[in-house]
Formats: C-alpha cells, structure tokens, sequence
C-alpha cells in the first residue's frame, strides 16, 4: 500500500478472546469516524466476534481475556506457535483483570456457590504471560482505541512501540482535575501508568489501576500517603487487588 | 432423496462470546436440534461477595462489554433500593438518556455489523465498505452516536465511569449535550436509511408461538425498573425476578436456561416491543408499521426489525431529554448515602433483554449475597426449541443442509446472543 508517500504493508491480525468481557475487542470497532481509516492498516485474517471468514495465516495476534479452562491453554498454544507477534490485549490478558478476585476463594466453593451439584470446569485465573510468551502488552480496561489506534501505526511503519512510562497523575494534572486525594478518595492515579487520558478521574472516580505500575514507582511513599491522610486500609487493599495489576507490590500491610 | 445430514457449528460466528449449534437429520426426519453455550465461566457472583457497595458497579459492568452500562445501572438500581437511596431527578434522567446510548450503540453494532452480512451474503461487513458504502456508513454514524451519547452522560463508551450508587460523580457537560442535540438532528437521516434498507430485506417467514417477557411501567417505554410483564400474561412486581425466570442447568451448557409459563421464553427488543408497542415515541410506531412490525410478533427472525425500531425511539425520546437535562440544574446529581444492610432486585431492559442483579448488602455495605441472571440466558432455551422448529420446517420445505445451516446461523444471530454475558 502506499499513504502519504510512505509504502507499507498491512498488517495480517487476528483477534481471540479467552475469559473476559469481549470489551477489548469491540473497540476494534469503536472510533467510527477513523473506522475505515484504520482497517486500511489492516489484513483481518480470523477475528470471529465480527467475521466468518477464518484464516490461519496471521502474523500478529490481539490476545484478548484470561485463562482459567485447560481447552483455553491448549488453544492460546496453538496460536502463540502462529503468530510472530503476540498481544495481550487489555488488562486481563496483561494482569488477569478483575476474573483474578475468584482466586481468592476455593474453586470448588466458586463452582458449588454458583452451579450447585453440577460439574462445570474450571482453573485459577492466569494472565497470557504466565502460559506463553508476551510480544506486546496493551493494557487498560478495556484499552484505549486512540492508543491501539498508534500502536498498530508504529507497528505497519516499523517504528518502536512505547507505552508512556509516566503515572496517571500527569494526564489528570493536564485535565486540571481536582485531585481525588483532595476530595478524600484513595486513588491510584500516581503509581499507574498513563495512556488512558485519565478517563476516570476525569470523571470523579478513583483511578484502580486497570494499566498496571508505571515505571519506578514509589510504593512505600504511595502507601505512606494513605496513612498519612488517615485513609482506609481496606479500601487500598480493595482497589489495590481490583484488576490484579499490582501483585508484585502486595505488602503485608496492604 | 430423503436428507440425511449432520450441522455441527462450533463456535459460531459474528455473536458475542462462544456457542455451539448442532442439528442432526435422518432419512429427511430432525432427528436431533440443540443449542450449547460454551462459554468459560467467570464467577461475578463469587467476586462480588465482600465488595463495598460503591466499587461493585464498576465490577459488574465488566460482565459485558458491550452492555456494560445496564450493568452498572441493574447493580446500582438494586443496591440502591436495598439500602433506600433515591438519587436525584437529574442523575436518574442523565441515566435514561446513557441506557439510550448504550442501546444504540449496542443494535447499530448487531444490526450493521452481525447480522447485515447474513442478508448481503458477505462473511463479515468488511467486503460491505465497498460494495455498500453509504449503508456502512449509515451504520457506523449510528453507533457512534450512541457511543457519543454514552460518553457525554457517563465518562466512557465502554465499562462507564461516573455512574455511581446515589447518582452520578459527575455531571454531563451542557455544551457537550447541546453537540449530541445537533448530532442527532444530523444522523436521523442515516436512520432512514437503515429503514428503508431493512424494509427491502427479505426476512426468513417462520413463526413459533412464545412467551415474551419484558419491563413495564404503564407509561414509558421500559428502561430501568417496573413490573415484569409477559405476553402470557403474568405480571409480577420486580422483587419476584426468580418466580419469572426459574434457572435451570441445561448439559452440556456453561450458561444456564429459564422458562416461565411455557418451555421458554423470549427476551429482547421484540419481547419488550411486543409488550409495550403502546408506548413508543410515534415516529417509531410509524417506521414499525413500514417495518411491517405488530404486536404479537412470534417471528424471532423480526428482532432484527425490532431493535431498528426501537432505534427510532431512541433518537426521537433522546431529543426530548437532553432539551430537558439542558434546562436543567446538573448540580444535585449525588445523594450522600450510610451503608446498610438490606436486599433489593435492580431489573433494567439491556439492549439484548432483561437483565436482573439481586444483592444483599451487611450493615457496611458490603455485598453477603449476589445473583445475576442475564437476558441471553432467558432466551437461551428458546433459540434451543426454535432451532428444532425451523428446522422441521425447513424440511418441510425442501430446503438442503446449507440452506438450513444458514437460516440457523441467522436464528441465533437474529437474538443478538451475548454469550459471555450469559456466563459470568
């Protein structure tokens, strides 16, 4: 293809969904007014939410979801030995997302709260990187169609992909948002990484952290925060463990 | 000669999440017809146990990511009735009008993007940007209305951000709303559009006697909250959504069944069409008479139909609310609320149908107890006795397996199934 002098070739995708919401995906097709534009960029050779067309030759996979069914593993293996580039695509392939908080309890307690005597499958959730390896992440919940919108342009034109390194907090500070610390809220803005505009905090919620750590935080100064504002350890623990994006930061306090 | 054949569809395409379709003919007799959802299943109602009241909306509209709006909303009607906040008059009419959104988005996305492809005969609406590019963008002017719609009341078009128990965290920007006013004016041409494409379509004629069941109120067009109304006629009040479902497991299903008075029941923009005709904005009952749409409609395949009418409502009824909302004081959006323990049924019409949360909450407002059922878990077990019944009467009629392959895909399709939904 040739745009704006620049020659390129389409990128050959295909999109999977494992145990999630689908919410990923659709923003595939979210951003209307680019909508044409974008598919431009792409060869779409298996992507079942919105096609029958099926093909086995994609180049790059948009890993959606996370697993917990063994029928799952054996199919993201399949795909992982296709594709030359893999994406965990959205926070519960990244992470795990919001499928983790079942962890918490016994899986035969799960199945019997919810289909009594019946049988039904199923395993401790995992995020893609703990089956196979990761190429790309993308994070967010659901992620950001502007920001795929650029990765999947730096990808066709060969460019590196970056995910800002910085927090939330700068794009909130941008917005000249009231800072939800102010308004007496704990809010994870200052140790997540950036990329989402700052969507919730614009919208006066708390951020919870859907992007994962932003690099070189400080975690011992962020909790401190809380305590120093007379805040509530149950809440950070709440929103701490809501998409399972800082595991690795998991204290005994918090 | 007499057809013997075998349709084994796994993991159809162009729907929401994963379902299996199998039909068995011998000797030109249906010898089995069955419908299976494979979906892995979540556990929301395990997730949300121990959660504090104000963080569960933002769980539960994980659920779906195309509905995630009526999530919210169902969470938050029920957890706000079982701890008695009423939120004010404005935040409940900014929450109207983000159900709008969310339903137009939501057919636009089926109608233009699913199901159209079954009648251009094209794999997916790819090919259809070129071949059918005014239709196409017809679609997409549409959806991202509705996105639009979505974003200016909530924060977000997906997984919504100011809905909150007691109201909203934030109120909708004027200006922003005086732009979906004009927005709207502009792309009801693209909806006449849609009409008069969909009016040209040939819809599969088959009929199989159901029990719709929907919201009713007695004044509006159901959104959020009232009685359960059926066309059997049963009418319980809210609280009573387990007398009106009766879940039941269906092997080798992930998703569970329900029924009400017959052996299924029928969800959606048809069941609520057809229990509510009476209240749609006129010009909607208008291009439902084009449509060739009336009450009782038995035809699955008119859900299609239906949802392109309600579409019509929609933009009509979202012109009025937003003039009112512009006039309005967008300041009282928030009811400050104590938590308390107490239980409550939250019932909102979905795009895809009803969907029911029930909580309990203990004295902190943590949620003890929760129970989701889903509208395509309610209509599960009818595209099951229809699958077997169109294809009956496809044998009747001669038709070979591709033939009936097709008409079962696009009988599925026509529910706008969603699947993972169905399996939280």
């Amino acid at each position: 293809m040739n745009q704006q002098g620049m020659h390129f070739e389409k990128l050959k995708i295909a999109s999977f969904d494992f145990t999630c919401c689908e919410g990923c995906q659709l923003q595939f097709a979210n951003r209307e007014s680019s909508l044409p534009a974008f598919f431009e960029l792409l060869d779409v050779r298996a992507f079942r939410e919105i096609s029958s067309e099926k093909h086995d030759d994609f180049d790059m996979a948009f890993v959606e979801g996370s697993i917990s069914r063994s029928d799952e593993i054996e199919r993201l293996q399949s795909i992982r030995k296709q594709a030359k580039i893999l994406v965990a695509f959205g926070t519960c392939a990244c992470f795990g997302g919001v499928n983790s908080l079942k962890n918490r309890i016994p899986i035969e307690e799960s199945v019997v709260e919810v289909y009594g005597e019946h049988p039904v499958e199923t395993l401790p959730v995992q995020k893609i990187s703990d089956i196979v390896q990761v190429d790309l992440s993308i994070p967010g919940c659901p992620v950001a169609k502007e920001e795929v919108e650029r990765i999947v342009v730096s990808l066709v034109t060969g460019s590196k992909v970056n995910l800002p390194k910085y927090p939330v907090c700068v794009e909130c500070k941008q917005q000249l948002n009231t800072c939800m610390f102010d308004l007496g809220e704990i809010c994870l803005g200052s140790i997540t990484r950036a990329g989402c505009n700052a969507v919730c905090t614009s919208g006066k919620t708390p951020c919870l952290g859907c992007r994962g750590p932003a690099e070189d935080i400080n975690f011992p100064a962020f909790t401190e925060l809380v305590k120093e504002r007379g805040l509530s350890e149950n809440d950070l623990r709440e929103k701490l463990g809501f998409y399972n994006a800082f595991e690795a930061y998991r204290t005994d306090e918090t | 000669m007499k057809l013997d054949c075998s349709i084994d569809i796994h993991h159809l395409t162009r729907v929401e999440g994963h379902g299996n379709i199998h039909i068995r003919v011998e000797q030109g007799q249906l010898v089995e017809a069955k419908w299976a959802v494979v979906e892995t299943p979540r556990f929301f109602e395990v997730m949300v146990k121990g959660m504090s009241a104000e963080r569960v909306p933002f769980l539960t509209s994980r659920i779906c990511g195309i509905c995630s709006i009526s999530h919210a909303l169902a969470s938050i009607r029920s957890l706000e009735r079982a701890m008695q906040v009423t939120p004010p008059p404005a935040a409940e009419a900014v929450r109207l009008l983000a159900m709008h959104g969310e339903t137009l988005q939501s057919h636009a996305l089926h109608l233009f993007f699913l199901a159209a492809p079954d009648f251009a005969g094209t794999p997916s609406v790819l090919p259809l940007m070129q071949s059918h590019p005014e239709l196409v963008k017809a679609g997409l002017d549409l959806k991202e209305l509705g996105n639009e719609i979505s974003t200016v009341t909530t924060g977000r078009c997906t997984h919504p951000v100011s809905l909150v128990v007691g109201g909203l965290s934030k109120a909708p920007d004027k200006d922003r709303l005086k732009f979906l006013l004009d927005m709207i004016g502009e792309r009801k041409s693209a909806l006449g559009l849609a009409c008069d494409f969909f009016a040209s379509l040939a819809i599969p004629q088959f009929e199989r006697e159901t029990e719709f069941i929907s919201l009713h109120n007695g004044v509006s067009y159901p959104f959020i909250g009232g009685d359960l109304r059926s066309t059997d006629g049963v009418l319980r009040d809210e609280n009573d959504y387990l007398l009106m479902t009766n879940e039941y497991l269906a092997e080798p299903s992930t998703s569970k069944f329900t029924r009400c008075s017959r052996e299924s029941s029928a969800a959606g923009a048809l069941a609520r069409f057809n229990n509510n005709s009476a209240f749609l904005h006129p010009e909607a009952r208008k291009a439902a008479e084009h449509l060739g749409l009336r009450p009782v409609c038995h035809n699955p395949f008119m859900c299609n139909i239906a949802q392109l009418v309600e579409c019509v409502h929609i933009l009509n009824d979202a012109e009025t609310l937003i003039a009112k909302l512009i006039d309005m004081d967008l300041r009282e959006i928030r009811t400050q609320f104590t938590p308390k323990a107490g239980c409550a049924t939250g019932a909102v019409e979905a795009p895809r149908g009803i969907l029911y949360h029930y909580m309990e909450t203990d004295n902190e407002g943590r949620v003890v107890k929760a129970d989701c059922i889903i509208p395509t878990t309610q209509n599960n077990a009818n595209i099951h006795y229809d699958l077997g019944a169109l294809a009956r009467q496809a044998l009747e009629e001669g038709k070979n397996d591709r033939e009936i392959e097709k008409l079962a895909t696009m009988l599925v399709r026509s529910y706008d199934p969603c699947i993972s939904c169905s399996v939280h």
